[in-house]
């Protein structure tokens, strides 16, 4: 067993205060907790997903990290040692949830934002119309008006677009990863607040048809739940290549994760793993993303089709091909975006951070001239209201969210979301955890995210003396360096503060 | 009610024949095709539809109830991740058919290329048939999660191998019946190899029965021959490569 490999966390009951209520042997998830006259925590099984802790009504459980008994190294840190000890006893993959959990640096942190003062005054946002409403899809090259009875009028229909209420959208996470309460949670925020959110690709549950104009549908390799009703139930459909968490590689979805339901939704039987393949097998190249684009307009009359991929060293290179394949939005992956389940060494060391590829790749379409012809979506890291500021001044046209919205339905970040033990409802598919996220309740939280985060980039915005996020889209002057190197800054497109 | 395919680029060629489907057509033939793709794409209800030439990439995708014929050859990805329906291919047909394929029949008479049924479904009632009259390429039912693919190996001279590398390579579910020897060194870790059993060889004939009927080949002549059964020896072949 476990012997070299000490536990992560050291939970501690507060005998005086424990009224023998077990609510904690019921909230954990993880079987850490087993009751003999009194409550005896198994610290080898915590995660530090804190159930308990928020459950217990005495305030009797505290939970701390382990701290590290063993000899420091400068070169062996307690996380590698662990890591070979694990595998020394099973062989295996290392596995694990969420997003790149390594100290890169974070380029984000270190870009600051403009605003006005005396001269080109500040917009109070409280006050003035402030404009965030965002256009997803191909731009004309040009625009052609005439007049009509004293009214201008568009000579040439517009190619179709995803109108959202703010520049942030919620990330593509499966039904699978995610249980269904996770999903219908973000349906009715984004219905509620006027934007949209993934279906990633484990195709779409029956009750959640209804929200389709709040809604992008995925196609992705193992082309789970795709059939042409549910191609046109969305707004859009996006064909998903790879995934910042895990560039390069499919996805497997463990068998523990395949109820009834998702066998249902993906048509695969229970208890089989849900195996993603790597590649998109009708696509080897450029020309065939076009086939599979077009297949996809053909089955759709022509929705706005967006391709998802993750950021990697040619990735401005790619999305110029992808630009030039038809597709209407380039999804952008950072290596920072979260996941269900990723081998940990793919999570950590592969891939690039968004801020770059996303300077890069905007840099790459404004040069060749195409940039009009699709939209970006910047994801894989984005924090905050100022990340979404930041990555659309580097030329994003809207963020998404992944882990903040998990974050915001009461994920705590423990990062076992493939043990499909989820004790907050939210990355699991057993009926007695997911019963635990009330959608409602979830929906409210995620809205109110998006309200708080809309009024700070309105106040942003202010700031800045523009009235709408077009006038911050691309507009890299804003944005200045603190501590970055001349090549970065360059890559950026971003000064260095003071000049 | 015809369609004059001469010419006409693909996305009005296939808006002419969704009109015709939608407007209650039961049966449309589409003459002189040559390459345009996407013919029976996400095209849904009960008609009848004849291809006579050969239609491009993609064909039938996303294809949900109607009947596609093709008298000619087929390209790459036939019935992509088609969901309900029929394509009768009367000559070879070419790379990844079948792919995702969720549920109808193809049934093809001659040859088919490499990647042919990858990752196909199954779902109770719904379950997908890919036929080969011929032989098949490298990766035949990789990643195969459901449905049935049989190949028949008809025609093929001694030199041609049935069927290519990396046969059922991740195969987690499904089946396939493969008439003849079947070199277990081509086929993935995953894949057993066994004899049919009766219930196998009914349900075998069965759709064998109707593919005849739709390509014209002798039922007689195929099942004297001997099948074997490619089925996935775990469903869940990579449940033990990680340390959790």
């Amino acid at each position: 067993m476990n012997t070299n490999i000490p536990p992560e966390f050291r939970v501690k009951i507060d005998q005086e205060k424990c009224r023998k209520c077990k609510r904690c042997l019921q909230s954990c998830s993880f079987g850490v907790y087993q009751f003999h006259d009194r409550v005896i925590p198994d610290n080898n099984k915590c995660v530090a997903c804190n159930r308990c802790v928020a459950m217990c009504p005495e305030d009797a459980i505290t939970i701390n990290e382990t701290p590290n008994v063993y000899k420091d190294h400068p070169n062996w840190n307690l996380q590698l040692r662990k890591n070979i000890w694990k595998q020394a006893e099973t062989g295996g993959v290392l596995l694990t949830g969420m997003g790149n959990n390594l100290p890169y640096p974070i380029v984000f942190d270190h870009l600051v934002v403009d605003a006005c003062q005396v001269t080109n005054p500040s917009i109070d946002p409280l006050r003035e119309p402030m404009e965030l409403r965002t256009f997803l899809g191909r731009k004309p090259d040009k625009v052609n008006v005439e007049y009509k009875n004293g009214k201008m009028k568009l000579k040439e229909k517009l190619p179709p677009q995803i109108q959202i209420e703010t520049p942030v959208i919620f990330a593509p996470m499966s039904f699978g990863a995610l249980s269904l309460n996770a999903h219908k949670a973000m349906a009715m925020a984004a219905k509620d607040f006027g934007t949209v959110y993934g279906t990633g690709e484990g195709g779409l549950h029956t009750d959640l048809y209804e929200y389709g104009p709040w809604t992008i549908v995925q196609c992705a390799s193992g082309r789970f739940g795709v059939h042409s009703e549910y191609l046109n139930a969305g707004v859009a459909v996006e064909i998903k290549i790879g995934q910042g968490a895990k560039p390069g590689i499919g996805g497997h979805l463990p068998g523990e994760k395949i109820g009834a339901e998702i066998s249902r939704t993906r048509m695969i039987p229970v208890g089989t793993d849900a195996l993603s393949p790597a590649p998109h097998h009708d696509i080897y190249s450029i020309e065939d993303l076009r086939q599979l684009i077009y297949a996809i307009k053909e089955a759709t009359n022509y929705k706005p089709v967006s391709v998802k991929i993750a950021c990697v060293h040619n990735v401005a290179a790619i999305a110029s091909g992808i630009v030039r394949a038809g597709a209407d939005i380039v999804y952008l992956d950072g290596f920072k975006g979260g996941t269900g389940a990723a081998p940990t060494m793919i999570r950590d060391h592969v891939g690039i951070p968004i801020e770059l590829a996303l300077a890069a790749v905007d840099d790459r379409l404004r040069q060749e001239g195409i940039r009009n012809q699709a939209s970006i979506i910047a994801a894989g890291g984005i924090r905050s209201s100022a990340d979404v500021v930041k990555a659309i001044a580097l030329g994003a046209d809207a963020c998404a969210i992944g882990t903040a919205a998990l974050l915001a339905m009461g994920c705590s970040l423990c990062q076992k979301c493939y043990t499909g033990n989820c004790a907050w409802g939210i990355c699991t598919q057993k009926p007695e955890l997911t019963r635990r996220l009330d959608p409602e309740w979830g929906a409210m939280r995620l809205k109110n995210l998006l309200r708080g985060w809309s009024h700070e980039i309105k106040e942003f915005l202010g700031a800045l003396g523009v009235n709408s996020v077009e006038s911050l889209r691309g507009s890299r002057e804003r944005l200045r360096a603190v501590g970055l190197d001349k090549q970065t800054c360059e890559i950026l497109g971003v000064k260095p503060a003071g000049r | 009610m015809t369609i004059e395919a001469k010419g006409v680029y693909y996305r009005q060629l296939n808006e002419k024949i969704r009109e015709a489907v939608a407007s209650g057509e039961t049966e449309v033939v589409v003459n002189n095709v040559n390459g345009q793709r996407y013919i029976g794409d996400g095209v849904r209800g009960k008609a009848t539809i004849t291809v006579n030439g050969v239609p491009g990439n993609d064909l039938a995708a996303f294809m949900d109830g109607p009947t596609l014929v093709i008298n000619g050859n087929a390209q790459d990805g036939v019935a992509n991740t088609m969901n309900e329906g029929k394509v009768v291919v009367m000559g070879n047909a070419g790379d990844v058919l079948g792919y995702g394929m969720r549920g109808g029949k193809l049934f093809v008479k001659g040859d088919v290329g490499y990647r042919v049924g990858i990752h196909m479904k199954g779902y109770k009632a719904n379950i997908p048939v890919v036929i080969a009259g011929g032989t098949a390429g490298d990766f035949f039912g990789e990643y195969m999660a459901g449905g049935i693919l049989v190949l028949l190996g008809l025609g093929r001279d001694k030199d041609t191998p049935l069927v290519g590398d990396y046969c059922g390579t991740g195969m987690h579910g499904g089946v396939m019946y493969i008439r003849g020897e079947v070199d277990p060194t081509r086929c993935g870790a995953e894949v057993g190899i066994e004899e049919l059993s009766e219930e196998d060889t009914k349900t075998l004939e069965g759709y064998l029965k109707e593919y005849c009927e739709d390509t014209g080949h002798d039922l007689g002549k195929i099942m004297k021959e001997k099948f074997v059964k490619l089925y996935p020896k775990s469903s869940r072949p990579y449940g033990r490569l990680y340390a959790y």
